[in-house]
């Protein structure tokens, strides 16, 4: 099965400096690519970057940044390919954000044709 | 007779097709099939293996009609099933125990806690979501949606019929055994209305925890089952017969089951043996304490205490610590007592037996009036009939 490993915390909120971060981040993904779990992944822009479309009365409203306050915001994510679910929790726990952010794991769903 | 053997059957027919709905499904109509032939023919040999069987013929033909079923995936799994429908169980078949994989997919730490709890009552109790409905007080609907989504989840987010990886497997179990504690202690101390009437989930927990210890004897597991034992062995003593509860200090023992303390005792003397102490093989030691004394007075208080303390120091809660307070102030100290619970008093705000303990401190160091307010608040968070009339008779014993 495929899983999205949805990556939030608070931006800024490292528990480590920027550089060590990346490198944690560049050994997560080097074992997850040997194991062969890995599919995809990204990090995002910092959420000051993104924009929201709305389609209002048929026509595509722009507005600024994220639609709520939230104080977690989406960062990246992994597309993992594992067995079963514990599986794909065991990989999100070990993707360095998990420790002071969260790791929201959704199952990707399958089209049959 | 029969529900003796429906977790078993259905935990086998679950590893075999993946499927909890299908599985209860084709077991249901084995189930059927059973009162309508057993009586007549008499019982087979092996019932379990009979109803196994039966379900998975049953099972077999109901994918076939299906059209629903019949994707490509659900075409070459029903391929497969058939081709091992051909060395199908027969009397003489021994069926694998699935039962351990079954209550810890159920008891999966990703499924909602209420979710966990029905689940298992469902599947390895095999109670209805009418009766499971009925001991939790909520709507027969809201139960049956609870169950729905949960199976909708562990079939959707992939959650694993298996025994859960070494580096997790103490954690899981932690959940299973929590989930087992819970479906006891709902048994006993949550009921609303006017007289206890959920017996049957005491049994089914003690059922549980049996089970569990014959699958994983191991410390904690055993420490659970002489908790439930020895809690068990004083429900005839907990309650009158017209549903007034008795505490503990007031209870008759003469009523305590003494084989259930003696199972408890020989369990909790063995788990102990091991030197792997936990949680639960505490808390059995407590309620063995209580056993042992010949009453109230006579409890070896300061064991109890320290028991507490050792508590706190492996699972520390406000909880822990407010009961070893009680466990002080029983033991004659009720000024200590009374010290240690001001710092709990804002996690514990709104917890019923935080002021029937701390009104029964002040009784005890003569304080009436605090201890007057401290029960009328205590009545005033319990929603149980039965409670509230035992705080009232303390209210109202008060100068």
């Amino acid at each position: 099965m495929q899983y999205m490993a949805l990556i939030y915390s608070a931006e800024g909120a490292s528990d480590v400096d920027e550089q060590t971060l990346m490198a944690q981040y560049g050994t997560f993904t080097q074992d997850a690519v040997a194991a062969g779990v890995f599919k995809a992944g990204d990090a995002l822009q910092p959420i000051a970057t993104a924009s929201a479309v709305r389609v209002k009365a048929g026509k595509p409203v722009v507005t600024d940044g994220p639609f709520a306050e939230t104080k977690e915001v989406l960062g990246g994510y992994y597309l993992l390919d594992c067995a079963n679910l514990d599986e794909a929790l065991a990989w999100a726990a070990k993707i360095p954000t998990a420790r002071y952010g969260t790791i929201e794991v959704r199952p990707i769903i399958v089209w049959d044709n | 007779m029969i529900r003796a053997h429906y977790g078993r059957v259905l935990a086998a027919l679950i590893a075999w097709l993946r499927d909890f709905d299908l599985a209860e499904e084709a077991l249901a109509t084995a189930l059927l099939r059973a009162v309508e032939t057993w009586p007549r023919r008499g019982q087979p040999d092996n019932p379990p293996a009979w109803l196994l069987s039966v379900a998975r013929r049953a099972a077999l033909d109901r994918l076939r009609q299906s059209k629903v079923r019949a994707a490509p995936l659900a075409r070459a799994t029903l391929a497969m099933l058939a081709e091992e429908a051909e060395d199908m169980p027969n009397a003489d078949t021994p069926i694998p125990d699935e039962r351990l994989r079954l209550i810890f997919t159920c008891c999966h730490p990703a499924l909602a806690p209420e979710a966990q709890i029905a689940l298992t009552l469902k599947t390895l109790c095999g109670l209805s979501v009418g009766e499971i409905a009925r001991a939790f007080l909520v709507q027969e609907t809201t139960m049956a949606a609870r169950i729905t989504r949960a199976k909708a989840k562990i079939a959707g987010a992939g959650i694993p019929f298996s025994l859960p990886e070494a580096a997790d497997i103490a954690a899981r179990r932690d959940q299973v055994l929590a989930v087992v504690y819970l479906i006891y202690t709902a048994a006993h101390s949550a009921y609303e209305g006017d007289t206890p009437t959920r017996t049957d989930l005491a049994h089914e927990a003690l059922h549980l925890a049996e089970l569990l210890f014959a699958l994983r004897p191991e410390p904690e597991v055993e420490g659970l089952l002489a908790l439930l034992y020895l809690h068990e062995s004083r429900r005839c003593a907990r309650s009158t017969e017209s549903g007034a509860l008795v505490s503990l200090r007031d209870q008759d023992r003469g009523l305590w089951d003494a084989r259930l303390i003696a199972k408890g005792r020989a369990h909790l003397a063995h788990a102990l043996g091991q030197r792997h102490p936990g949680a639960y093989q505490i808390q059995a030691a407590i309620s063995a304490l209580h056993a042992e004394a010949a009453s109230f007075a006579a409890t070896d208080w300061a064991q109890i205490a320290g028991l507490y303390r050792a508590l706190e120091g492996l699972a520390p809660s406000p909880v822990v610590t407010l009961n070893r307070a009680a466990a002080i102030a029983f033991g004659g100290d009720a000024g200590a007592a009374l010290e240690m619970l001001a710092p709990l008093q804002a996690a514990l705000a709104s917890y019923q037996p935080f002021y029937a303990t701390r009104a029964e401190i002040h009784a005890q160091l003569g304080a009436h009036a605090a201890a007057k307010q401290d029960y009328r608040r205590a009545i005033n968070l319990s929603s149980n009939s039965a409670e509230q009339s035992w705080l009232a008779a303390q209210l109202a014993r008060l100068p």
